[in-house]
């Protein structure tokens, strides 16, 4: 008897009764072990984060110790977008494009405050989080995140890609292809993410509960 | 340490000007035009031009000209062989507010007499033009494009005056003045959207930029988009 398995009610023509389940189950188990041991990251480090993220590939932390043996600075063959560091409005249609052009199945981790939700730069040129760009699965915080951080991130990913199923492949990698180079979040997913308390800078509500406009602050 | 360079140094002590601050309120030194070569033969050969000059910083000369000399003044700073002053560190811009003028400030070392000066020129709110200095310094080129592009100031006779820094269609205005939004003027749906549409594909050839000409165009169907999505695992 395998482990985690069920017994079939059908009958199979090769392996007999209660087998398929079990045959299913293993492919999962290999797949997602042989994916999940051999991810390789697209650095795209805009800022301070990117200096965290080559610590971690470097000797102290070894990322490689997790199968992340190589940095592929080609998004073509890379598994896991790490976009560390703060994103501009001018560099999003270029994470889109990388996020566009890397193979399935991808996954992509949002490091650090800035690239998380725009942390300090709520200004005119940044993008206020990349999940507005690209559809993130792990969000490390931290200013920058130290490179247990990342490594936790990553170890939280290889977590995820666990869990998946085969069965469930397009249900999780469902992708429209007229959404490509599109925008991943609605009108209102943008708003919201910069309305009061959207974010650590806002300043519209003080403690006092008069909203004061950024705008009448500034003449 | 003279006596001049300690004047300056108090000033240091009280921290940077607020931009609130005007002429009348200026309690600092303006210095002693004799300390500084320069700047004596600046007034002894423009009069007039020379508006007022400032010591900060320690050893910081400041001086201000007319706005419709810099051209001729700069020229001279640079070529006159006593001055000589052959390196423009920076060109940048300050908006003070408060429909008060827009500085354009040069900041100019001599190699030759190891001096430092900064010249600056003030430019009315509603008429932002100023003769570009490309002719003198090829480095002015790409300063005087920042400047433009954050500030919104023409620089008369610049070979290629386009934005730098921000995208190449951005309308949202020049996002450095004081009458701009922190936020930018668009919202933030509108701002993605734009952003995501931008051509990342313009791109120049080195022939282009030897002609300064304009950058060459990508058709979207060329460069390779995702046609479907890609689901194979």
């Amino acid at each position: 008897m395998l482990p985690g398995g069920g017994t079939s009610k059908t009958t199979g023509p090769m392996f007999g009764a209660g087998s398929l389940t079990f045959l299913t189950s293993k492919v999962d188990a290999i797949i997602n072990w042989g994916r999940l041991n051999s991810l390789w990251p697209m650095p795209f480090g805009t800022a301070c984060c990117a200096i965290e993220m080559m610590a971690s590939a470097a000797s102290n932390f070894d990322l490689a110790r997790f199968g992340m043996e190589r940095m592929s600075f080609s998004p073509r063959q890379a598994d896991v977008l790490i976009c560390a560091g703060r994103v501009p409005y001018k560099l999003a249609p270029v994470l889109r494009r990388i996020w566009d052009q890397m193979p399935q199945p991808k996954w992509c981790i949002s490091m650090g405050a800035c690239a998380s939700t725009g942390g300090v730069f709520d200004v005119y040129s940044m993008v206020q989080g990349i999940d507005t760009i690209v559809p993130v699965d792990v969000y490390i915080p931290g200013c920058p995140p130290r490179p247990e951080g990342l490594i936790y991130g990553l170890m939280m990913i290889q977590e995820k890609i666990r869990e998946e199923s085969l069965v469930k492949h397009f249900e999780h990698r469902a992708e429209d292809p007229t959404w490509v180079a599109k925008p991943r979040a609605n009108e209102a997913d943008v708003v919201g993410l910069t309305g009061p308390f959207g974010n650590s800078t806002q300043q519209d509500e003080p403690s006092t509960g008069v909203a004061v406009k950024a705008d009448d602050l500034l003449t | 340490m003279t006596d001049e360079t300690q004047s300056g140094l108090d000033t240091v002590d009280e921290g940077p000007l607020p931009s609130e601050a005007t002429d009348e309120t200026f309690s600092g030194s303006t210095g002693d035009p004799a300390g500084h070569p320069t700047v004596s033969a600046l007034i002894e050969k423009f009069g007039d031009a020379v508006r007022r000059h400032r010591l900060t910083a320690g050893d910081q000369w400041v001086v201000w000209v007319d706005a419709a000399r810099n051209l001729e003044i700069l020229g001279w700073l640079k070529d006159d062989p006593n001055q000589c002053y052959d390196m423009m560190s920076d060109v940048t811009g300050v908006d003070y507010g408060g429909g008060r003028p827009v500085n354009v400030v040069y900041q100019m070392f001599s190699t030759v007499h190891k001096r430092e000066l900064r010249v600056r020129c003030e430019l009315p709110i509603d008429a932002l033009e100023i003769d570009s200095v490309c002719g003198l310094w090829k480095c002015a080129d790409w300063l005087e494009r920042e400047v433009y592009d954050l500030f919104g100031i023409t620089f008369e006779g610049h070979p290629d005056l386009r934005r730098i820094l921000m995208p190449d269609d951005y309308e949202e205005g020049h996002p450095l003045r004081k009458d701009f939004p922190l936020r930018g003027r668009f919202s933030r749906p509108e701002q993605t959207r734009r952003a995501l549409n931008q051509d990342v594909e313009h791109y120049y050839l080195a022939e282009d930029l030897d002609q300064g000409g304009r950058p060459q165009e990508v058709a979207p169907a060329q460069v390779g988009t995702i046609e479907s999505g890609e689901g194979n695992g």
